[in-house]
Order: C-alpha cells, then structure tokens, then sequence
C-alpha cells in the first residue's frame, strides 16, 4: 500500500506539480486537492506547496487560510494530520497558527533565489526522520518573504523542545532570526520550511537529491504505521 | 452610513524593511535628518447604515484575524463618522 499524499493548488500556487512529481519519484501516490473544495479525498498527508497564493495579497498566506480546503486541514492538522507547508505553504502554516511566528520581507528588500545549504535539527518529525542528525544538504532556495520572526520566548523554546528542522548554513539568506529555515509543532506532524526540497529531488534538474528525505521520511512513516 | 479606517503597523520590533529602502529613498531626494521611516497598511472600510455593537465587535475580530497578523502586526481602529 502507497502512502497517498494531498497536493493543494491555491489560485497563485506555482510547485504544486513539482511536489506532486516529488512524492510520486519518493514512492507515495499524489492526489490533487483544490482549495476550493472541502474535500481531502482519504489523503493521508498533505502538502501546501510553495507560490504565491491569492496573489500574495493583504499578507502572504494570510488569504490561503480562509480557503475551503485549509478549514479542514487546520481541523485534522490538529489531530496529527501530517502537514507539509514548503515556502509559501509555511507562510499559510504560520498564519494558521499551526506553527508559530511568521515570515516576513528579507532584511536585505531582494528576491533571493540560489542552491542553498541547510543543517538538519530535528529526526523526530513526521517529515525529517530519513535524515540524520547534523546532516548537511543543498536545496533550492526562492523567495523573498522568507525572514522567520518570533519573540525571543517562542524562539528559545522552539530550540529548547528540538522544534527547529533546519537552519542555514554558510550564510543566512533572508535575516530569518537564529537562521532558522523550518520548524515543526510539538507533536511533529506540522513541518515548515522555507526551501525547496522538491525542487531536489532529480538529478537532471536539481543541485542535489537532498530534498527526497522530506518525502520518503512522511511516506515510510505513513505505510509502518 | 459608517465609515470606519483600520491602520496597521508592524510591530516596533520588527525590522520594516520597507520602511528603510524608503528612508533611504528620502534622504537621496534631499530630505535631510529622516530618523526612521515605518510603512503600514490602511484599510477604509464603509458600510451600510448605522454601526451597530454586533458589527462593531465584528470588526474588531476580523481586523486582529483578517486584516493584521498579531504575531508581527498591530492595528487600531477608528469609526470616522
């Protein structure tokens, strides 16, 4: 049995199919969700890919979570749905409040887009656990709303629970605080992230095949349990 | 008729980093001794009839949910007339 892993297209999503070709390269079944429509259709995780949905007005994400579709994957997230929010997607994920903090205008006012490399932090979550911990790898890195802010208690205790996945290497990109690239809840079903693992996961099209592991580690999790 | 502007402003903390390129901007066309520059949002909101206490409290939800994210993000709100 294949793990079978929602996709969500908002209006302005832009990876939706390049997340879809990485669960299915990763071995799980991917499924279309469309924001509209208050269906999962049985899915047993759920990607919210990157984009720019609802043309990034008001706040980046900050329309996305009003949709159908995010009502109830708020609603099951709660219940250890695992959630998978890259770029855009841990925009919505941070103005759900299923994760805390939020992302905002890199400090240096560019777009940013380069191969970027990132330290694993965390092999507990439904989405990191074929990492190894310290593990370094390279993935895309695009955006230009990427700055990761909380106050200084979430952030200490965000380390202090092992919470935070990943975090830049080599120089941060966006003045994200304490360089800090994903994070996950504290029972580790909900991962954001702001880089591109599935932009990784191919050798003819990406730096690396670092970015598989976000995959393979939610569909081996899900086909055990 | 009720007209109601809701003003948002990144929290004092937060770099703005709007808010600097136009500062920048400023002093490059000639405004001398700009301190600091912080760029928000305004919303002007107008609606049918009297602004009644169900609305009003309405309004005050959905500008702390909708229209200002309070991780980052402040807002007042004032009924103009």
């Amino acid at each position: 049995m294949s793990a079978r892993i929602g996709v969500v297209t908002f209006p302005g999503s832009l990876d939706d199919r390049d997340a879809a070709r990485a669960i299915s390269i990763a071995g799980g079944e991917a499924v279309s969700l469309w924001h509209g429509d208050a269906d999962l259709k049985n899915v047993d995780a759920v990607v919210l890919p990157g984009g720019f949905s609802y043309g990034d007005y008001l706040r980046c994400g900050a329309i996305a979570k009003f949709a159908p579709v995010m009502s109830l994957i708020i609603e099951k997230a709660h219940q250890g749905l695992p959630v998978l929010g890259i770029c855009n997607g841990f925009q919505i994920l941070c103005e759900s409040h299923l994760l805390p903090g939020a992302l905002t205008r890199n400090d240096h006012q560019h777009f940013i887009c380069r191969d970027q490399k990132l330290r694993i932090e965390n092999t507990d979550s439904y989405w990191t656990r074929d990492y190894s911990m310290g593990q370094e790898i390279v993935i895309p890195l695009k955006n230009g709303e990427g700055g990761y802010v909380a106050d200084e208690k979430t952030l200490d205790e965000l380390f202090a629970e092992g919470r935070v996945i990943a975090t830049y290497q080599d120089g941060n990109p966006n003045g994200s605080y304490r360089d800090i690239a994903g994070i996950t809840n504290s029972r580790g079903n909900v991962v954001g992230l702001m880089p591109h693992p599935e932009h990784a996961v191919e050798a003819l099209t990406g730096p690396s095949l670092d970015g598989l592991g976000f995959f393979t580690s939610a569909i081996s999790s899900l086909v055990n349990a | 008729m009720a007209r109601v502007v809701v003003n948002v402003m990144l929290k004092p903390e937060i770099l703005d980093p709007q808010g600097r390129a136009v500062q920048g901007a400023l002093g490059r066309l000639g405004l001398t001794g700009v301190s600091d520059v912080r760029q928000g949002k305004q919303f002007v909101i107008d609606l049918e009839g009297d602004l009644d206490a169900a609305r009003s409290a309405k309004l005050e939800e959905l500008a702390g949910e909708l229209l200002s994210n309070p991780v980052i993000e402040d807002f007042t709100l004032t009924v103009v007339d």
